[in-house]
């Protein structure tokens, strides 16, 4: 199943080695990975998606954990939660097409934000399996240059948050 | 200020090597009395020297050497110290700040090389962060489960004539470390009632207890309840050797009567013990009827390979004394019938295969009988350090332990040439002691160098070669395993060891017959102030067992190279 953890860091040099390491040693896979500093410029908010049954995100969190520079570890999945990632997609965009596209664009709420004669680039926000459904439904329709993609960063609903 | 923290933290010996990187260091090393420096002539050596002396101690030990090859070299020490929980600072010289990153002269980038075999690294950004980086590290180390922190330091931040105000901290906090000093009443409540239900129960512990020094608190809690106790490779002394209740070590070597009893047991209390390959073998097929109670202070060694019916988080000698006391005061009391029959049961799989060997087959010495004889001329007191193979298997298998913190091993990692400078660094802080280093012809030959360092020092270890000509582990189970093809086992060019030794100017003794084994021993020992180096001829055939059968359940033994259970 896939897991999204959220990861308060000491904002340190070395810190992020130290959890994209502890990933690879202890062959846990890494979806997408996310990092930047917070409010607070000591401290570093990370956001990793993994795919593992329940026994091995037990160990992640746990492994998370022990790692000195880790301030907090949260499985967002395990409870009501907003997932968001940023996609920007340039596309060949020309002739008829022009328009169809700018149409698929408008349903997924996407926006256009650069334009030459023949490419569109578009920004697309929302959770993963939205901007995967947005690129199946480019189709024949456009052929696609570049993908960018953030990775996937999350929050959790309600009044829980994740702090000092 | 690297010298006067150690000094301040109260470090008496460092281990070390000097180069480039730390001239500076050395330099405010040899204008001073207080912390000693023993030259090793090898970083792996200082390492396993600081190690042992952890092990021994429960206090980090110290390590310094310099950068790129002085760093690269430590890092067999690092890992072992690592894989077993040892508290150990290594304090890594690193190339001048302007100098990282551009491939410098004896540069490596030792955060990165150690970052997955350490607890923790740090790199010194500025000079007047030394104390507290120093301090840091010791806290770190030493405290919840403990593992080496390595301390790299650039050139540049020892400049002797660059000059800050010192403090060294009386003690440090940090926001993201935490380590839990004691265990979930409820949880220990609910465990300490499935103890007193319990109808088939063993104590299974390992490092933890040494290490968390909760073997007093053990055996209280195993007397109380009338509980075999087995012990991991690394749990050995936590609980007394020669003690009834003590059913010998458990796992792939373990005993017939540990191994039994935890498959057949219906409840085990897990201390400080993780549950390793080489003890649970086949983790589908461990201890079917067993539910299981497990004390650890690492939440992630719970339920990481074979899941807990109760977990419990804390230090061990904590949480031991907290269930000692809610037994003694409990009104229920262990059903005494069951655990009767219980022990009646263990004591008949004790009788039918309780540490048997054979010397019958051949008029060479078994390695069984040097370690008996060992453990005899010691009165199981000695300090015992091994190295790693066959001979490790025969001392954890025939030398009674009755202490904790006695047998040092390189349990986890495994690492052949650590039994030497270990015996060194032991030696060094238990002038006293009896310090004897099991090993065989092959492992002694990867620290070798040592007995140089010995006499530099006056380091009068006893060593007792196991000599089988051979890499007996690796034979065993060529013989197993590959139709006894003996590739790469056999060492064919072997040097005259007592001549090698004496040229270092220690004792050599070379022993070939059984008869003459005694003797030579007390003769060794009783030479306090010399290095002697005992050169064992043993029975090249012979092999460590019970051996598990592998995929198997705990009870699934060779017993001898004929007979299965």
């Amino acid at each position: 199943m896939r897991h999204i953890i959220s990861v308060l860091l000491e904002n340190e040099p070395g810190a992020l080695s130290r959890v994209v390491g502890l990933f690879s040693q202890r062959n846990y896979n890494i979806e997408s990975l996310t990092v930047a500093p917070t409010e607070d410029a000591t401290l570093s908010r990370l956001t990793v998606t993994t795919i593992g049954n329940d026994r091995v995100v037990e160990q992640i969190t746990k492994q998370l954990n022990k790692l000195i520079d880790v301030v907090k570890v949260v499985d967002l999945s395990e409870g009501d939660h907003i997932e968001r990632e940023l996609m920007m997609i340039k596309l060949k965009a020309n002739g008829q097409m022009r328009a169809e596209i700018k149409r698929t664009c408008d349903i997924f709420r996407g926006q256009i934000i650069d334009v030459t004669p023949n490419t569109y680039t578009v920004q697309l926000i929302g959770a993963s399996d939205k901007l995967d459904a947005f690129i199946a439904s480019l189709g024949n329709m456009a052929s696609i240059m570049e993908v960018v993609r953030s990775g996937v960063s999350g929050i959790a609903r309600g009044e829980k948050v994740l702090s000092l | 200020m690297v010298v006067r923290a150690l000094r301040d933290e109260g470090v008496k010996y460092i281990y070390g090597y000097p180069g480039g990187a730390l001239l500076h260091v050395y330099d405010a090393l040899f204008q001073q009395d207080d912390v000693q420096h023993v030259l090793v002539r090898h970083e792996q050596a200082a390492t396993h020297m600081a190690d042992a002396y952890a092990r021994a101690t429960g206090k980090a030990g110290v390590a310094l050497v310099t950068s790129g090859p002085g760093a690269t070299n430590a890092v067999t020490g690092i890992a072992t110290a690592f894989t077993d929980s040892i508290p150990m600072v290594v304090i890594t010289g690193q190339v001048m700040s302007h100098l990282i990153g551009e491939d410098a002269f004896q540069e490596t980038d030792m955060l990165g090389i150690s970052r997955p075999i350490v607890k923790h690294n740090f790199s010194v950004q500025r000079a007047e962060d030394i104390p507290s980086t120093i301090k840091k590290a010791f806290y770190i180390a030493q405290s919840g489960r403990p593992g080496p922190v390595v301390v790299d330091i650039p050139k540049d931040m020892t400049t002797p004539t660059d000059r800050f105000p010192y403090e060294y901290p009386k003690s440090v906090k940090l926001r993201s470390y935490n380590p839990i000093s004691r265990g979930h009443s409820g949880q220990i409540r609910k465990a300490v009632d499935m103890l007193l239900q319990a109808r088939r129960p063993v104590i299974y512990t390992g490092g933890g207890i040494v290490i968390g020094d909760a073997s007093a608190e053990l055996t209280e809690l195993a007397k109380l309840l009338n509980f075999p106790v087995t012990n991991t490779l690394m749990g050995l002394g936590g609980y007394p050797g020669t003690d009834r209740q003590f059913l010998g070590m458990l796992g792939m070597h373990g005993s017939y009567e540990a191994n039994m009893a935890m498959h057949h047991a219906d409840l085990i209390l897990a201390v400080g013990a993780r549950f390793d390959d080489r003890v649970t073998n086949a983790t589908d097929k461990f201890c079917p009827t067993a539910r299981i109670i497990h004390i650890d202070i690492d939440p992630a060694s719970i339920s990481k390979t074979i899941r807990a019916d109760v977990p419990i988080v804390g230090p061990s000698k904590v949480v031991l004394e907290e269930m000692v006391s809610l037994v003694k005061e409990s009104t229920k009391k262990p059903d005494a019938a069951a655990i009767d029959s219980w022990w009646k049961q263990i004591d008949e799989w004790r009788g039918r295969h309780g540490g048997h060997y054979r010397t019958d087959d051949s008029e060479l010495m078994k390695p069984q009988q040097v370690i008996e004889m060992l453990s005899k001329v010691t009165n199981g007191d000695a300090f015992v350090c091994s190295d790693v193979g066959q001979h490790q298997m025969f001392a954890a298998q025939y030398y009674k332990f009755n202490k904790p913190n006695r047998w040092i091993n390189s349990g986890g990692l495994g690492t052949m040439g650590f039994g030497f400078p270990a015996a060194m660094g032991v030696k060094m802080n238990f002038p006293d002691a009896d310090v004897a280093c099991v090993t065989g012809e092959g492992s002694i030959q990867m620290n070798i160098q040592e007995l140089s360092t010995c006499k530099q020092y006056d380091i009068p270890v006893k060593i007792l070669c196991l000599n089988n000509q051979s890499l007996g582990m690796v034979r065993q189970w060529q013989d197993m395993n590959y139709e006894s093809r003996h590739s790469q086992s056999y060492m064919k060019s072997l040097p005259d060891f007592v001549k090698l030794v004496e040229a270092y100017g220690h004792v050599g003794m070379k022993v070939d017959k059984y008869a003459d084994l005694e003797g030579a021993m007390r003769e060794a020992f009783a030479l306090k102030d010399r290095l002697v180096f005992m050169d064992i001829a043993v029975d090249p055939y012979e092999h460590v067992y019970p051996m598990q059968v592998p995929r198997g359940s705990m009870r699934d033994m060779w017993l001898s190279k004929t007979e299965r259970t």
